[in-house]
């Protein structure tokens, strides 16, 4: 075959589809995959120092190497809860039924408003002069003063509410996913709604369930607004990404902020590797029972 | 959960279901049957007929409306279907994808909570049976069709259930296949000696494997027999149709004799066998194609045409036979016939079926 001939073929097969690619390329090249290795170069140019000191200054410093601790512990139980909480509820709400769109619309509320707003809301309510303080007063249930505010409980319920919706709804869709008449053949064999959860939906759901909470924890552990607004910023609630905006906005250091961000998302990586890890070791092939 | 009974009885079993305009409608509407122990039993229909959600009530995976289901002196139609302990093949096989096929087919074992030293010869007995030996540690992913069809079988027997449903297992298969698997089927209800209700849309399934056939229309039970007399005195025009009788002629009733019915068209005079109490003097007439012979011209119950069209089949013809006034009929004649040819075509007293009209 000539080179000429093996020329119209390859661009017989060319998919000009394939062109609806280029924007998307372009705005990951231009917005995430430039700015990433700006900053990686920046954060070896420190102010002072070798080309490492601010990746040594970041874990010798008191108020600065703690922070991943400190944003992992309120990452790590909101993600958790977070999707421990949205797989029984998607699981009781799989089948279509007149209550399930109901039940959604107000779980998935909170993905409406935005963080500030939550935390306003959380203010008034849960603060020491809340309506939760006033109402367990009223009925003596509680008498001394709560502190759901300022803390990192605050932070913590704050990630929970806006987080949630999203585990639910990512949950919900891969519960939906399986074929129902897999749980119906289980229960023809002998298996309750329990073992039917435990047997077919749990090993199917798995891989699915590693991706919802790769997602949500890499949301959680970026948490910025409600770590202020609700949180103590100065003490239990100094999570990385403030670390971050301090360097960068109040010294002015944008290598150190560069590097502080560069292990804010090294410990992500590290997280949402062995995740996705663990889901090789499940099943993750099609969630259909035959032929359809 | 029973291991064995002796009859199953569905008592005017009913399922209504929200229909169009939210007006409810009934899917199944007083279904009663009774089922003896290793019989083998087909509902057969169009889709739509109700036989799936009688399958499925059957099975515990839909309420009733109304109506009850007895397993001997057992009412079981409160019990969840996983209490009823009934194997079920699905139409689209419904294997776990995630387990191996060995672990399909113990899965109701392990749910019983068998010890795994009893589990593991009694799922290579049922591999044995549906011929799947060697397959046991594949994915149903890894099966073709046909194989994953008998280990949704296997799945299902391998629990020896008191009684076996099946929703039209062999719909997803090709010809041959299916042909194959049916003979598995029949072979495997013997040796089980289990009931079996196996819902299908096809006549010829229901007729080669039942015992008896239950034929429904619109939710509603319209003949209940042995295959020969499904197949041969079809109860009203609906079962006659669906039976394969593709000639159905509406024609003035001449005279009654007893069982016998002459009637007539323009150019048709049939004599045939009143099948049910005829009104007025208009009747159906129903005929089977294979049941008409082409032959010589003259005597009763000859009818004269011109071949309109032929469809070569191997062995014979099927041959649409015109007659002057334009009745059409369907006729299986030798295959030296040609499109053209006038024919005359006859059929025998005792297999022209006549119904009232419609």
């Amino acid at each position: 075959m000539s080179a000429a001939a093996a020329d119209t073929i390859a661009r017989a097969r060319f998919d000009r589809a394939l062109l609806l690619v280029v924007p998307a390329a372009a705005f990951m090249l231009i917005l995430f995959v430039y700015p990433f290795l700006y900053g990686l170069w920046l954060s070896f140019q420190p102010k002072e120092g070798g080309w490492l000191a601010n990746y040594l200054h970041f874990f010798t410093t008191d108020n600065l190497y703690p922070t991943i601790w400190i944003t992992l512990k309120l990452a790590l139980p909101a993600t958790l809860i977070n999707v421990g909480l949205a797989l029984p509820i998607a699981y009781a709400m799989r089948r279509k039924s007149r209550y399930q769109r109901i039940v959604t619309t107000i779980l998935v509320v909170p993905i409406t408003l935005g963080t500030v707003l939550i935390a306003e809301g959380m203010l008034l309510y849960f603060g020491p002069k809340g309506w939760l303080s006033h109402f367990l007063q009223l009925v003596h249930l509680y008498d001394g003063p709560i502190r759901l505010t300022h803390n990192y409980w605050g932070v913590l319920i704050s990630l929970v509410i806006s987080g949630f919706p999203f585990a639910f709804l990512l949950i919900l869709s891969y519960m939906t996913g399986i074929d129902p008449v897999l749980a119906r053949a289980a229960a023809t064999l002998g298996a309750d709604p329990r073992a039917q959860f435990r047997h077919i939906y749990l090993p199917l759901l798995a891989p699915g369930l590693a991706m919802c909470f790769c997602l949500a924890f890499v949301q959680a552990f970026s948490v910025f607004p409600s770590a202020v607004l609700l949180g103590s910023p100065a003490g239990p609630t100094r999570v990385i990404s403030i670390a971050a905006y301090e360097a960068a906005f109040e010294q002015y250091d944008y290598s150190l902020a560069s590097a502080i961000a560069m292990i804010m998302g090294f410990v992500q990586l590290i997280i949402v590797a062995a995740v996705l890890g663990l889901r090789n070791l499940f099943y993750r092939g099609p969630v259909s029972g035959g032929k359809g | 959960m029973k291991h064995d009974f002796s009859e199953l009885r569905l008592d005017r079993v009913t399922r209504k279901f929200a229909g169009a305009g939210g007006k409810a409608f009934n899917a199944l509407d007083e279904l009663t049957l009774t089922v003896k122990r290793g019989e083998f039993i087909a509902l057969l229909g169009p889709s739509g007929c109700g036989k799936s959600t009688a399958l499925n009530c059957i099975a515990g995976l839909l309420d009733l409306s109304g109506g009850g289901i007895w397993l001997d002196e057992l009412r079981i139609d409160t019990l969840p279907p996983e209490k009823r302990g009934f194997g079920m093949v699905f139409q689209n096989y419904a294997l776990f994808p995630h387990m191996s096929v060995e672990r399909n087919i113990g899965f109701g074992l392990r749910m019983r909570n068998l010890p795994s030293a009893e589990i593991a010869p009694r799922v290579e007995r049922a591999l044995k049976l549906v011929q799947l030996v060697g397959q046991a540690h594949k994915l149903p992913g890894q099966l073709s069709g046909g194989q994953q069809q008998r280990v949704a079988i296997a799945r299902a027997i391998v629990v020896e259930p008191p009684l076996i449903l099946m929703d039209e297992p062999l719909s997803n298969l090709d010809a041959k296949l299916r042909i194959e698997t049916r003979a598995e089927i029949r072979r495997i209800h013997r040796e089980l000696d289990r009931a079996t209700i196996y819902v299908t849309h096809d006549q010829d399934e229901a007729l080669s494997l039942a015992d008896r056939i239950v034929v429904m229309k619109d939710g509603a039970v319209q003949q209940i027999g042995a295959p020969p007399e499904v197949y041969g005195q079809p109860a009203n025009l609906a079962v006659a149709r669906f039976m394969g009788y593709r000639n159905v002629l509406t024609l003035d009733v001449a005279g009654l004799d007893g069982d016998r019915v002459s009637v007539a068209g323009p150019d048709v005079a049939l004599t045939g066998m009143r099948m049910q109490p005829l009104v007025g003097h208009r009747a159906a007439v129903a005929i089977r194609p294979e049941e008409i012979v082409v032959s010589a011209p003259g005597g009763a119950n000859t009818i004269a045409g011109r071949v309109d069209n032929v469809e070569y089949c191997g062995r014979d013809a099927l041959l649409d036979v015109v007659t002057a006034s334009g009745t059409l009929l369907h006729v299986r004649g030798p295959v030296s016939i040609r499109r053209e040819d006038e024919v005359h075509v006859r059929v025998p007293v005792e297999r022209v079926l006549v119904y009232p009209a419609e």
